[in-house]
């Protein structure tokens, strides 16, 4: 097991290389730092100097790859690429390019996001697989059929309205909660309810119809026959056995995702003002603050291979079938 | 003049492979009984007559030219703009701009404004200027005018339809039945015609109405918002469908070759598409979106106008989109082909001498060619639905263009207003429920029929 972890981790190394290229490319080799500056300086009467300027301040007067001035290693770490890719492998992120660290934003930043992302990641769960299994318990009834019929109607729907509708019903028209906003501490409970609730609802549609298609999977199995030839009542075999032997599926598809709670979601945190890593990365793509999305496909990426890791390790757990080699 | 976007010709080069794909499956009886598994579903029948109104305007909204300028004399001269020929089909809605925003059917702006009377100044809802203005006396009058255009344009789509169902039944009864084999199932026509008359009878309210009044209302630049929404499809149904033929070739080459290669190919092909597939989707889009900024700023007078530069925004976005989606199918292909490998066909294939290359062509493509459907029937959807949120992060197509997403970010400040202004989202809403909600009962059609794991 632990062999096995080692070696997936260092499979990890490759790839974040690969990823670490890629964004090299995009933001520097595609448009030279010159074009950046003056991007944010304003197209039109910059000059030279100013271009330089602004270039020396952010850390992007340097060569690219290779810096023939330098002596010794600094050859190659006095250059563009060491200074703000390769430093990404030991998480110092630099300074955005308005000059705040970007890794103590994101410190402070992922615990709003959390205080969202999870609440609604464990109500989802329990309501789709509540749901789900009820859709399943009544299979082929009018029950069944009205229920996937309103799961596609609901996926139809673009998060947007979602979160439109809900802002307006309640915070506008019932005023129950404000529409949005963040504090600290309890305070912050009321600024959560509705993107929570909102973050759940629109999770039904597809969630359920996911669901109730591992469960149906699952009644059809052999097991099941025996259980019922048993004489085990409907319920029971619901419940002990098809809802414990269809959660493996269900369990190890949230684990791909936990790391990336972190990241929070982009348009929920941006609608309701929360000042999680979410509006943190809009923030930075609308004003075109290239270090900090850079700094994010760096983060989203290690999550995202740390997800797969949980995701087999999790598997030995919950079937002990699967071992791991 | 006649003009060729990019993504004209694209969705031109889409046309051709769909027309091609139809003679294929018309000449295979397989594929041919499948499709028609499709049709014998009344959700697939019905999504495929609904998402052919939604085609058939987003082609016809692909034809563009430049208009002629009426001038004196006998020099001829382009205009600059660019029109479709859509635009030139629903003429009045694109040409009655009011001044800012006012309600569906209004025939008074949104907004009091100060007019110098005789008496003073006194604060009074302007009369639009188009919507609703021939009417003499509109607080008594509108509804019984309205009234009149619904019925009147109902009987319309009553009448073309009649026309069109005795049409088709004529050249049924004239070519003469071919009998059905008794194992496969009805095509549920009824179900058809009545989508049939819905759909021309909704298309014929509309146009009765839309001359006289401002369905949807309109915008903030008294744009009608009927006609945004309405060129809305456009831009949706080409990231749906353009993205997926960008990345098809792709997908396709580099997933059958991995899997039938296995090896180092295998190896290297894997390591592409997880190192793409680990990058989250969003951040890579916006990257890759934020150097096409950058790269469009520093070379600005590249492009002649302001349009050109929107459609090599949108077929770029389509790109990207297509760069970030292909890995899933990719994965499933090499999946499919490294089980296929082992057949005895194969191994036959292999045996007499068949050169690889022509082993992936002739024995392990088509055997996967239903994969590759269902995959691209079930990105529509999403990809519709992603193109809403993209622009409203400014990461989606440009804000010049018509786009469902661009008017929800536009119109969802306005919701605060009082009283609010709702119907720019309302239009989007409606719109954009109905392509994808067909899109997703199509999807699951094709699914059943396709999918050899789905029992029937």
């Amino acid at each position: 097991m632990t062999a096995y972890i080692i070696r997936r981790m260092l499979y990890a190394i490759p790839i974040l290389i690969g990823v670490n290229l890629l964004t090299f490319t995009l933001f520097f080799v595609v448009n030279s730092p010159d074009e950046v500056a003056r991007l944010h300086l304003g197209d039109k009467y910059t000059t030279p100097e100013q271009v330089a300027a602004w270039k020396q301040e952010h850390g992007y007067d340097k060569p690219l790859l290779y810096n023939p001035d330098a002596a010794g290693l600094d050859r190659l770490a006095d250059t563009i690429f060491y200074t703000k890719s390769v430093r990404l492998f030991v998480f110092d992120f630099g300074n955005s390019d308005s000059g705040r660290n970007i890794g103590h934003d994101i410190r402070q930043r992922m615990w709003p996001s959390l205080a969202i992302a999870v609440p609604s990641l464990l109500l989802g769960l329990l309501l789709n697989a509540t749901l789900a299994l009820m859709l399943a318990f009544f299979r082929a009834s009018y029950l069944d059929v009205g229920g996937v019929v309103l799961c596609v109607v609901l996926m139809s729907i673009s998060s947007l309205f979602y979160i439109i509708g809900g802002q307006y019903l309640v915070g506008k028209l019932l005023q129950l909660v404000p529409i949005s906003g963040y504090d600290t501490g309890f305070e912050a409970a009321k600024f959560l309810v509705l993107p929570v609730i909102i973050s759940v609802i629109y999770g039904i549609g597809s969630g359920t119809r996911w669901y109730r298609t591992l469960f149906l999977e699952e009644i059809s199995k052999d097991y099941v026959r025996t259980a019922r030839a048993k004489g085990l009542s409907e319920q029971w075999v619901l419940f002990r056995h098809v809802l414990r032997n269809a959660l493996i599926p269900i369990l190890t598809g949230v684990v791909v995702i936990l790391p990336l709670l972190f990241m929070g979601s982009l348009i929920t945190e941006s609608f309701f003002g929360i000042p999680g890593l979410g509006s943190y990365t809009i923030d930075a793509i609308q004003r075109q603050d290239f270090s900090i999305v850079r700094a994010m496909v760096f983060l989203g990426t290690v999550l995202y291979i740390l997800g797969l890791l949980l995701t087999d390790i999790s598997y030995t757990l919950a079937d002990p079938r699967i071992r791991l080699r | 003049m006649w003009v060729v976007l990019l993504t004209d010709f694209f969705l031109y080069l889409l046309l051709a492979g769909v027309a091609l794909y139809v003679g294929f499956v018309l000449r295979t009886p397989h594929l041919r009984h499948a499709w028609r598994s499709v049709m014998t579903r009344r959700g697939g029948a019905v999504s495929v007559v609904v998402l052919g109104f939604f085609a058939a305007i987003a082609v016809l909204d692909s034809v563009h030219f430049h208009p002629r300028l009426e001038q004196p004399g006998t020099q001829v001269a382009y205009s600059n703009e660019i029109l479709s020929v859509f635009d030139v089909l629903v003429g009045p809605l694109r040409t009655q701009v009011e001044r800012t925003y006012s309600a569906p059917f209004a025939y008074h702006a949104h907004s009091k404004e100060t007019r110098e009377t005789p008496e003073g100044r006194v604060r009074v809802y302007p009369r639009l200027e188009f919507g609703g203005a021939h009417l003499a006396n509109p607080e008594q009058d509108r509804s019984r005018d309205i009234a009149l255009r619904v019925l009147r344009g109902m009987l319309l789509g009553a009448g073309v339809w009649g026309i069109l169902a005795l049409g088709l039944w004529q050249l049924r009864r004239w070519r003469g039945r071919t009998p059905r084999a008794p194992e496969e199932a009805a095509i549920p026509w009824r179900s058809v015609a009545v989508t049939m008359l819905l759909i021309l009878m909704l298309i014929g309210v509309v146009t009765q109405l839309a001359g006289a009044y401002h369905v949807f209302g309109t915008d903030k630049v008294g744009e009608d918002v009927l006609y945004q929404t309405l060129k809305s499809i456009r831009t949706g149904v080409l990231i749906g469908t353009l993205t997926t033929l960008i990345m098809l070739p792709f997908a396709i080459a580099l997933g059958i070759t991995a899997g039938y290669y296995r090896g180092w190919v295998d190896d290297l092909i894997q390591y592409i598409y997880i190192t793409l597939n680990s990058i989250p989707g969003v951040l890579l889009i916006a990257a890759a979106i934020l150097s096409l900024h950058v790269y469009l700023s520093a070379h600005a007078e590249a492009y002649a106008s302001l349009a050109e530069r929107a459609d090599l925004r949108l077929l770029f976005l389509c790109m990207i989109l297509g760069l970030t989606s292909w890995t899933g199918l990719c994965r499933l292909l090499r999946g499919e082909s490294l089980k296929l490998r082992e057949h005895e066909y194969i191994q036959a294939a292999v045996a007499f001498g068949v050169s690889g290359p022509r082993i992936l062509l002739r024995h392990i493509l088509p055997n996967v060619m239903h994969i590759v459907l269902i995959t691209v029937v079930l990105d529509f959807s999403g990809l519709v639905l992603a193109e809403a949120v993209l622009s409203y992060v400014d990461i989606g197509v440009d804000p010049s263009m018509n786009s469902w997403g661009n008017m929800i970010n536009s119109a969802r400040l306005e919701m605060s207003r009082e009283p609010p202004v709702w119907w720019s989202l309302m239009a989007s809403f409606v719109f954009m429920f109905a392509l994808v909600l067909f899109a997703n009962l199509l999807s699951d059609a094709v699914r059943d029929a396709f999918d050899p794991r789905v029992k029937r």
